[in-house]
């Protein structure tokens, strides 16, 4: 620790920290551009001048570091003349085109030049202009904003581990721009949007849509994806016009995939926003009466063991809940939410949760991929490990396909022979997990949603426990999963009571009423023509195309729901909008039909079925938390069998299209578009 | 572009003088353009490649030295100094002059592919000025009518 004045007030500093630091701590606010706590330090951009007394030229703070006994003055004459006058040098190129600029209003050159921008200009020579670069589909360019802070350049190497982004030239010809003009091809490109200080970079789909003050905003959590990072929807009137993230250190940072962000144009395509039921072969409209009649009518006199139900990807487990009590009053205990048929085994939490935590990673010391894609599957999460690389001394194996992650892998083989290489010592990055304090595996849903999925799961779980990834301090056995549901669901238990039908149990005929919850990710074709199909859900999708009933529900923006992320986390989502039409809330929806036929769900009000979720397991009750488990208990899954010699294909092909909101979302077509035909890199 | 076996022997010569390969980037730039004259995109990605750096990352310093060329160039480059003492004694003359005679423009290239016109930051010659270089030879105190000598010196 050192001891500095800022501004008068004495304080204890840590070793190491900057001046700008020391300054936050005495609770000083020290205007800057280039500075971003999550990046290197840059110090190009000279607003964070600061005088320090002893030395007579003012200091660049956010590049400085503190010494004993400084005496730090953060708003003296010749601080306020020397920003002053940053300011007024990057004004001189800068256009001034707030009137037509959608950064206004949310911009820090604008907020800071009221405080130090002069109200008239000396500078009458012309300014320059700089041409329009082309980033893609997502983020809009008005290079003659630019003030060269280099945050955009600097994310995209260090954070999104994808160098594409330079300046070019110097001085006044100094330009931002790829090397080759083509889309930036980072999942988490759209970052850089939020990080720009000024309307360099704005989102192309937002372009002149609103002004931040007329904007309705509502904390939330993302669904497209099952890290469940925290994120903020900003709507108007009835439309979400954007999704920004939140800082939540434990999840997400700052940071948010740029699917989960820009997915929402797909909220206002092919909704469902009202009942159908299909007569004489064709979906006609239909009020809620007729539609439950329909199904209470078909329901008649069919044996429990009769009907089915299975959950889709994005549902809450406020409508799962319903569902599965629901399922149960009508004597159905066949359930399943793995619409993927991974091999899961939910005996014990700490056989389906990513257990390490994400902000675990940061403190492991080596980590072996299993089928899994961490950059298309969870791009967020993967920025996390990338940071974990980049600190050094992390060795990183993949079994599975050998795909670009952004950081350097040792690639073990393609499948699951190499596992039983590994356990049997054969491979050298047997050495880097033997010499690891603290190894993590990641499992992916790619691995398990095989014929040998249960045998891998337990083969990996040994491997876990020969290389004592999982021990009394750490728990290193993860697995990564896909859907934002699916943990919620295995927590309460959406899986076949003992001896009730599965996923595939149900298809072909297996039961004669099948009940989809937002279930489009499996082949319809397996569902015969004689089985009765409802759909509750928000999208027209496979699920609404074979339905025989339509309950129109309501998209993760448009309810209060609970989702429970790959690590165990449970998190609220919250409404931002309505849902359109007739469509209504899912458990609200379930709780309706149950009322109908006579078998009314004990509970009619969201604390209600929350309590109801809580009894079912407390994890439902810990918002916010997740339980940290240590890996004491090795006893493994139960899994036998041989392994297919098969390679691993990891759960996600195309990032930008995973569910229903972003197969209808045109901007997510425009970046598959983008990134399938890329102008042919000169590089080869 | 693929580098020859000579070409990648030679920047592995290079690369080894410094203890980070990234190090090296000046060095293997000024490689490059002797061997082309120039910094073509290929030769970019290619020396890039070797040193384990991104294109981007290259062509920022690439493009922020002056005396490296991103462009073709004429067989001869001619650098007339632009700054403030070589201005005041009449450097723009000296511009109109080699326009003149080889139809050039700062910036251009003969069409013979003989010269290029560059301007160029103070040469250190003020008290020469006007100075400007051709290559690596400097000459001071240009007049106009030196000019056809100098751009043509007799054989
Ligand atoms: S585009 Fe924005 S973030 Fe990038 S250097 Fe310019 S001002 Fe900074
Ligand atoms: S914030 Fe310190 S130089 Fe930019
Ligand atoms: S100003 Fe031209 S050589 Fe110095």
């Amino acid at each position: 620790m050192a001891k500095v004045t800022v501004d008068g007030i004495e304080l204890e500093v840590p070793n190491g920290s900057t001046i700008l630091q020391a300054a936050e701590l005495a609770g000083k606010e020290i205007p800057r551009f280039c500075y971003h706590e999550r990046l290197s330090i840059a110090g190009n951009c000279r607003m964070c001048l600061v005088e320090v007394e002893k030395i007579p030229k003012p200091v660049a703070s956010c590049a400085q570091p503190i010494s004993e006994g400084m005496v730090i003055k953060t708003d003296s004459d010749m601080v306020r003349k020397s920003r002053r006058s940053v300011m007024e040098f990057l004004l001189i190129n800068h256009p001034l085109d707030c009137p037509i600029c959608d950064q206004g209003g949310e911009c820090y050159l604008q907020d800071e030049a009221v405080g130090y921008g002069s109200d008239h200009t000396r500078y009458h020579e012309n300014k320059r202009a700089v041409n329009e670069k082309d980033f893609g589909p997502l983020v809009k360019t008005v290079m003659t904003r630019c003030i060269h802070c280099t945050r955009c350049i600097r994310f995209l190497s260090e954070v999104a581990g994808v160098p594409e982004l330079g300046a070019t030239s110097r001085g006044e010809e100094m330009e931002v721009g790829t090397y080759v003009q083509r889309a930036l091809s980072s999942e988490l490109s759209a970052n850089i949007i939020d990080l720009c200080p000024v309307g360099a970079l704005t989102s192309k789909p937002y372009a002149f849509t609103a002004r931040t003050w007329e904007l309705r905003k509502t904390d939330s959590i993302d669904v497209l994806d099952a890290v469940g990072c925290s994120i903020r929807i900003d709507a108007k009137g009835p439309d979400v016009l954007r999704i920004l993230p939140r800082i939540n250190d434990a999840v997400n940072e700052e940071w948010l995939g740029d699917k989960s962000r820009f997915a929402l144009d797909g909220l206002k395509r092919r909704r469902l926003d009202r009942p159908w039921v299909r007569q004489n072969g064709r979906l006609v409209e239909a009020s809620w009466e007729q539609a439950f009649a329909a199904i209470a009518q078909r329901m008649h006199n069919v044996a429990g063991e009769r009907i089915g139900a299975i959950a889709g990807n994005l549902c809450d487990a406020e409508s799962m809940i319903a569902l599965k009590d629901l399922m149960a009053s009508l004597g159905s205990g066949n359930l399943d939410c793995r619409q993927d048929e991974a091999a899961l085994d939910s005996t014990r939490r700490a056989f389906y949760l990513f257990n390490t935590t994400i902000e675990g990673i940061e403190e492991a010391d080596a980590c072996l991929f299993i089928g899994v894609d961490p950059r298309r599957e969870a791009p967020v999460l993967n920025a996390r490990i990338r940071k974990r690389w980049l600190a050094g001394k992390f060795p990183v194996g993949i079994i599975g396909p050998s795909l670009d992650i952004t950081y350097d892998a040792t690639h073990l083989g393609d499948g699951p022979s190499a596992i039983t290489a590994l356990q049997n010592g054969d491979h050298e990055f047997a050495g880097a997990l033997e010499a690891a304090a603290k190894p993590m595996i990641i499992l992916g849903q790619g691995a398990l949603a095989r014929p040998d999925g249960a045998a891998i799961l337990a083969a990996v779980w040994a491997l876990g426990a020969k290389y004592g990834v999982m021990n009394a301090d750490w728990n290193g056995f993860n697995l990564l999963h896909v859907a934002a549901s699916r943990v919620g669901a295995l927590d309460m238990g959406f899986l076949p009571a003992s001896g009730a039908k599965n996923l595939a149990g149900m298809m072909q005929g297996g039961v004669d009423i099948l009940w989809l919850l937002g279930a489009d990710e499996f082949d319809m074709s397996r569902i015969t023509a004689d089985q009765f199909v409802i759909y509750q859900g928000h999208h027209g999708d496979a699920g609404a195309a074979r339905a025989d009933v339509i309950l129109p529900g309501a998209a993760y923006t448009e309810k209060n729901g609970t989702y429970v992320n790959t690590e165990g986390r449970a998190q609220w989502g919250a409404r931002a909008v309505m849902p359109p039409g007739q469509a209504r809330e899912d458990w609200r929806i379930i709780r309706a039909f149950s009322e109908l036929i006579g078998h009314a769900l004990p509970y009619d009000d969201l604390p209600a079925v929350r309590a109801r979720l809580a009894a079912a397991n407390p994890i439902f009750g810990e918002i916010g938390q997740v339980r940290r488990l240590a890996g004491i208990d090795l006893t493994g899954p139960t899994g036998e069998g041989a392994f297919d010699a098969a390679p691993f294909r990891p759960a996600v092909s195309n990032y930008y299209q995973t569910d229903p909101i972003s197969r209808a979302s045109p901007t997510m077509a425009k970046c598959v578009a983008a990134h399938a035909s890329p102008l042919a890199s000169a590089a080869e | 572009m693929h580098l020859t076996p000579a070409d990648i022997a030679a920047l592995g010569e290079i690369v080894g003088h410094y203890p980070h390969k990234r190090a090296a980037c000046i060095d293997a730039l000024k490689y490059m353009q002797a061997r082309h004259g120039y910094v073509s995109d290929q030769s970019l990605e290619a020396i890039a490649v070797l040193l384990d750096m991104s294109p981007a990352e290259l062509d920022e310093v690439a493009t922020f030295y002056n005396l490296i060329f991103r462009k073709p160039v004429g067989e001869k480059v001619i650098y007339l100094c632009d700054s403030v003492t070589c201005w005041m004694l009449g450097r723009d003359k000296i511009a109109r002059k080699i326009q003149d005679l080889i139809g050039i423009r700062q910036g251009e290239t003969s069409t013979d592919g003989r010269y290029t016109l560059l301007p160029i930051v103070c040469l250190g010659h003020c008290d020469h000025a006007p100075a400007m270089m051709i290559d690596d030879r400097l000459f001071g105190d240009v007049e106009p009518g030196q000019l056809p000598g100098i751009l043509e010196p007799p054989d």
